[in-house]
């Protein structure tokens, strides 16, 4: 049994976790929620990208021994690209989480209906 | 075996995922998000990429989950329920899932030898760094040196993040709002209650800064580099402020100077592609900075992997104490 | 190797070079404001001198870290992004030349020096994109340039600014994940992730479904950035509440890049390989752009504040761009760049117009504005100049535009003519809303001096901002008599587009 027989279950559980990642940012009313459900989002996005990586018989791309002819190895630019993309991420987050507790302190609410309610009234 | 544990993985990566949004509890709905990050990693490793595996476990399971919860305790412990109604965006994601489900029969197996990426750009980089670079972990050697532009931008997104946090919570609270999250009645100063957490912690400590610099600076052999070593070496001092007391990190960290070695770390890459461009090459090419070639790459990977990991460690230790020392700002 | 052969890079890396620098620089005075502005100054130097190279040369390429493209990143600064670059770092310097006072009144005085370190990192941002040549290098960027603004619109001086940042920053993260997902189905497709490259492997591709989502992906990603109808709800909300420099900048020029980025992913790789694009470029984005047009004209028209009826007449400036491009054809192309370019002009103007009335009024809302054209006649009379450039009225850069768009439009026939309708409707709406502002300023009278006479009295503004403000307005004019700046990249642009090639 090899990887291979995965086939495209990876394709089907990123399509999955995308999904639930975009319902949570886009449904749910409190804020940290959301900033949650866009770290989902962003990681099924993740995902993607290192499942195009995998190579069948093959091992990660460090050249532990020197490399022979006919050696495969795992494709490397897809994990360069990945490893920008979850430190990217962490920045939004971190930059959102700074901005909701800002928005804690001046409403006193972090739920969305809540604090349309305080502007309405202000 | 791998095809199970493969299963396994991605099966409760999506389990994870339903369970964080789900839950009404936000503390608990952090720690599902720490579960999606592990099994995220755990996934990655299985698909033999280990560096990201390494940074998707530092990043995410460590760094976003104390981050999540910092600001939870600042917030919020449970969500009110008042959602909007949720029928047309489930909607709308529901035939989102349904294309890309449709499109996923002709998009190319998992593993197969014969797709589009492992043609043309990739067997280049593998075959042809150890001609031009030398060194074993070939992942480096494109996020340093191949796209060594994009590595630079990603340090600079840190750093932008770094300050902005810096400004937006820079504001002090108005004096007279109940900060802390519900139920916190008298200031505990870390885990003081705990002592074998305490001391469990502190031993964990050191291992995990010598841990962060063997990352730093093996990161050319082995996976590793400047940005799983900068979250490791944060995850230390997160830890160490966790059990002591986050003043006590700001003390032992203060933000001023955290501030200006994020500044040099992103100031260093940029004035090695500077040297570059001076010594007659384009702007990141270090091949100039020797007499071989070879070495002034490894060179210039080697302080330009430096510089990042100096810029990520000291951002997301500004950004801990900024949030963790909020109530007293 | 000389200055020259540098530019490309030089462009960026000056603000990326000293963003660092001014942010660990404590806040004294204004030098944080006096580095930004020297900066953004060499940077808009720059760019012309690279503009220069464009015009003489062609598409000028630049290779980072020696290696060839598509092994390396590799920089392609195309007609196009040349005049992208001159309204980037044009925007920014007018913002910045014009807005000191503005800043300190509505930020203060501490940590200015992160704000402006923020400033420098959105125009190195936003210059990157516009000189690259690699999909995923216009994603690091991208964020950068988004992570600096969001910083800069929380910085506003009310609370309702962390909100409407709040919302800019999911709003921009998720278009941005959905453009990274869709470079990712391009990736694999075509295994490269050179623009350039892209294109030439995208032929051999003959699995479209995969390829079909990479571009729904792409677009809605950059509709999102780019505040394209139905997804503009952040833009009124974030200029409204931004400090006003910063609504400057921006209003001249962020979604435009989004929009150049999209620009260059349909016309060079999607459409010359893609059966069924064109269809899907035309049915989809065309009813939007007019539906964009048609919306944020009306909604501006009672809109009661004014920096927010300026974001919903962008939000229609947006829809006339995207049709212009929507109709496919070397006409609609030239008008969308001139138009990218002339927007600028006229929004910075309105924009730097309105922010002078708020500093010395302390308010933007129309209804507490009556009789401004006496008490501010300047800054009032340079407001209606440049919404009659913003209307369209002949010797204006405005009339430029739509020219340009009309005759694109009257190229289609039957279709033309409905699309011509909805232009003169958005247009004729556009009078309304500005002649609403007309009506409050000079036919209503200001209100009588209350007693104690409150400090910020309803002077003139000052001198530095009537300058910039002026030179702006007058650059209208200019510009829409002397087109030639405009008009030649969008002429060396649009059939290197429409061919398919870079």
């Amino acid at each position: 049994m090899s990887i291979n027989s995965l086939g495209l279950y990876n394709y089907w559980i990123y399509g999955f976790v995308l999904v639930i990642g975009l319902y949570a940012v886009l449904v749910k009313g409190n804020y940290v929620k959301r900033m949650i459900g866009l770290s989902i989002f962003q990681g099924a996005a993740f995902l993607l990208y290192i499942t195009m990586d995998k190579i069948e018989g093959g091992t990660g791309p460090i050249f532990v021994t020197p490399p022979q002819p006919g050696d495969l190895f795992a494709n490397p630019l897809p994990q360069v690209l990945i490893l920008t993309a979850i430190v990217v991420g962490i920045a939004v987050t971190a930059l959102g989480l700074a901005i909701t507790i800002r928005i804690k302190e001046e409403y006193g609410t972090i739920e969305e209906s809540e604090i349309r309610e305080v502007d309405r009234q202000a | 075996m791998i095809t199970v544990l493969g299963l396994f993985t991605l099966t409760f990566l999506v389990i994870a995922a339903l369970a964080t949004v789900q839950s009404r509890n936000l503390f608990v709905a952090s720690m599902w998000f720490c579960i999606f990050s592990l099994m995220m990693a755990a996934n990655f490793l299985i698909l033999d990429a280990a560096d990201v595996a390494l940074t998707e476990a530092a990043v995410g399971a460590g760094v976003s989950t104390v981050l999540f919860m910092g600001a939870l305790s600042l917030t919020a412990e449970h969500e009110h329920v008042r959602e909007r109604s949720g029928w047309l965006p489930a909607l709308v994601l529901g035939l989102l899932f349904a294309v890309l489900f449709a499109a996923s029969f002709e998009q190319p197996r998992l593993g197969d030898p014969l797709a589009p990426v492992h043609q043309h750009v990739a067997p280049f980089y593998l075959s042809e760094t150890p001609r031009l670079i030398d060194i074993p972990n070939v992942v480096t050697a494109i996020l340093a040196s191949f796209r060594g532009y994009d590595t630079l931008g990603e340090v600079l997104v840190v750093f932008t993040a770094g300050i902005g946090v810096l400004s937006v919570l820079s504001f002090s609270p108005k004096k007279n709002q109940q900060l802390s999250g519900e139920g916190v009645a008298e200031r505990v100063r870390g885990v003081q209650h705990h002592a074998i957490l305490r001391v469990a912690g502190k031993l964990i400590i050191p291992l995990l800064m010598l841990f962060a610099l063997v990352v730093q600076f093996h990161g050319e052999y082995s996976p590793g580099g400047g940005f799983s070593a900068g979250a490791l070496f944060a995850a230390a001092v997160m830890l160490y402020g966790i059990l002591e007391g986050a003043d006590r990190s700001a003390k032992a960290m203060p933000q001023d100077w955290m501030l200006r070695l994020a500044a040099l770390g992103a100031m260093l890459y940029i004035g090695v592609g500077i040297v570059c461009m001076m010594l007659g090459g384009n702007f990141l090419d270090y091949s100039v900075l020797s007499s071989k070639p070879v070495a002034g790459q490894q060179l210039g990977i080697l302080l330009v992997e430096f510089g990042v990991g100096l810029t990520v460690s000291t951002v997301l230790i500004m950004i801990f104490n900024a949030i963790a020392n909020r109530s007293t700002y | 190797m000389s200055l020259v052969h540098h530019l490309p890079i030089l462009v960026v890396l000056v603000p990326m070079f000293v963003a660092p620098l001014l942010a660990a620089v404590p806040s004294r005075g204004h030098l944080p404001w006096l580095i930004a502005s020297l900066t953004s100054l060499m940077t808009f130097a720059l760019a012309i001198g690279l503009t220069g190279q464009v015009l003489a040369h062609g598409t000028v390429t630049y290779e980072l870290g020696g290696w060839p493209v598509p092994f390396g990143i590799g920089l392609a600064v195309s007609p196009l992004s040349a005049l992208m670059l001159l309204v980037i770092t044009g925007a920014s310097l007018m913002a910045l030349l014009w807005g000191p006072a503005s800043m300190t009144s509505e930020v203060g005085h501490q940590h200015q020096s992160l704000l402006y370190a923020s400033w420098l990192l959105a125009l190195c941002g936003l210059s990157g994109i516009a000189v690259t040549g690699d999909a995923f290098n216009i994603f690091v960027f991208m964020e950068i340039s988004s992570l600096a603004s969001y910083v800069m619109v929380a910085a506003g001086p009310k609370r309702q600014a962390l909100t409407a940042t709040f919302k800019y920053l999911i709003t921009g993260t998720v278009g941005a994940t959905f453009y990274l997902i869709g470079v990712g189905y391009l990736y694999m497709m075509t295994g490269t992730l050179n623009v350039a490259d892209m294109a030439v492997r995208l032929a051999d591709v003959s699995s479209t479904m995969p390829v079909l989502i990479a571009s729904g992906f792409i677009l809605v990603g950059l509709a999102l950035k780019a505040a394209l109808f139905p997804m503009h709800a952040w833009m009124p909300n974030a200029y409204r509440f931004a400090p006003t420099p910063v609504a400057i900048f921006f209003a001249a020029c962020s979604t435009k890049v989004a929009l150049f980025v999209l620009i260059r992913f349909d016309f060079l790789i999607l459409m010359p390989h893609l059966p069924g694009h064109a269809d899907m470029l035309i049915g989809l984005l065309m009813p939007l752009s007019v539906a964009a047009m048609l919306v944020g004209s009306t909604v501006a028209i009672f809109e009661r504040d004014l920096k927010r009826m300026l974001g919903y007449s962008s939000v229609a400036q947006i829809g006339y761009i995207v049709l212009a491009f929507s109709l496919l054809s070397t006409a609609g192309l030239t008008a969308a760049i001139v138009h990218i370019f002339n927007h600028g002009l006229i929004k910075g103007a309105l924009f730097m117009a309105v922010g002078t009335l708020v500093l010395r009024t302390g308010t933007s809302r129309l209804d507490d504005l009556p009789g401004i054209g006496k008490t501010m006649p300047l800054t009032t009379l340079a407001f209606c100049l440049a919404g009659v450039s913003l209307i369209g009225v002949p010797l204006t850069a405005g009339f430029i535009s739509k020219w340009y768009l009309i005759s694109a439009v009257l190229e289609h026939g039957s279709l033309g003519l409905v699309l011509l309708g909805a232009i003169l409707l958005s247009s004729l709406m556009a009078v309304v809303y500005i002649w609403k502002v007309v009506e409050v300023a000079y036919f209503r009278d200001p209100p009588a001096e209350s007693g104690g006479g409150t400090p910020l009295g309803r002077r003139e503004a000052p001198l530095g901002m009537m300058i910039v403000l002026w030179i702006v307005v007058g650059a209208n004019f200019w510009f829409g008599l002397d087109t030639r700046l405009p008009l030649g990249l969008a002429n060396m642009e649009a059939p290197l587009l429409m061919g398919g090639q870079r």
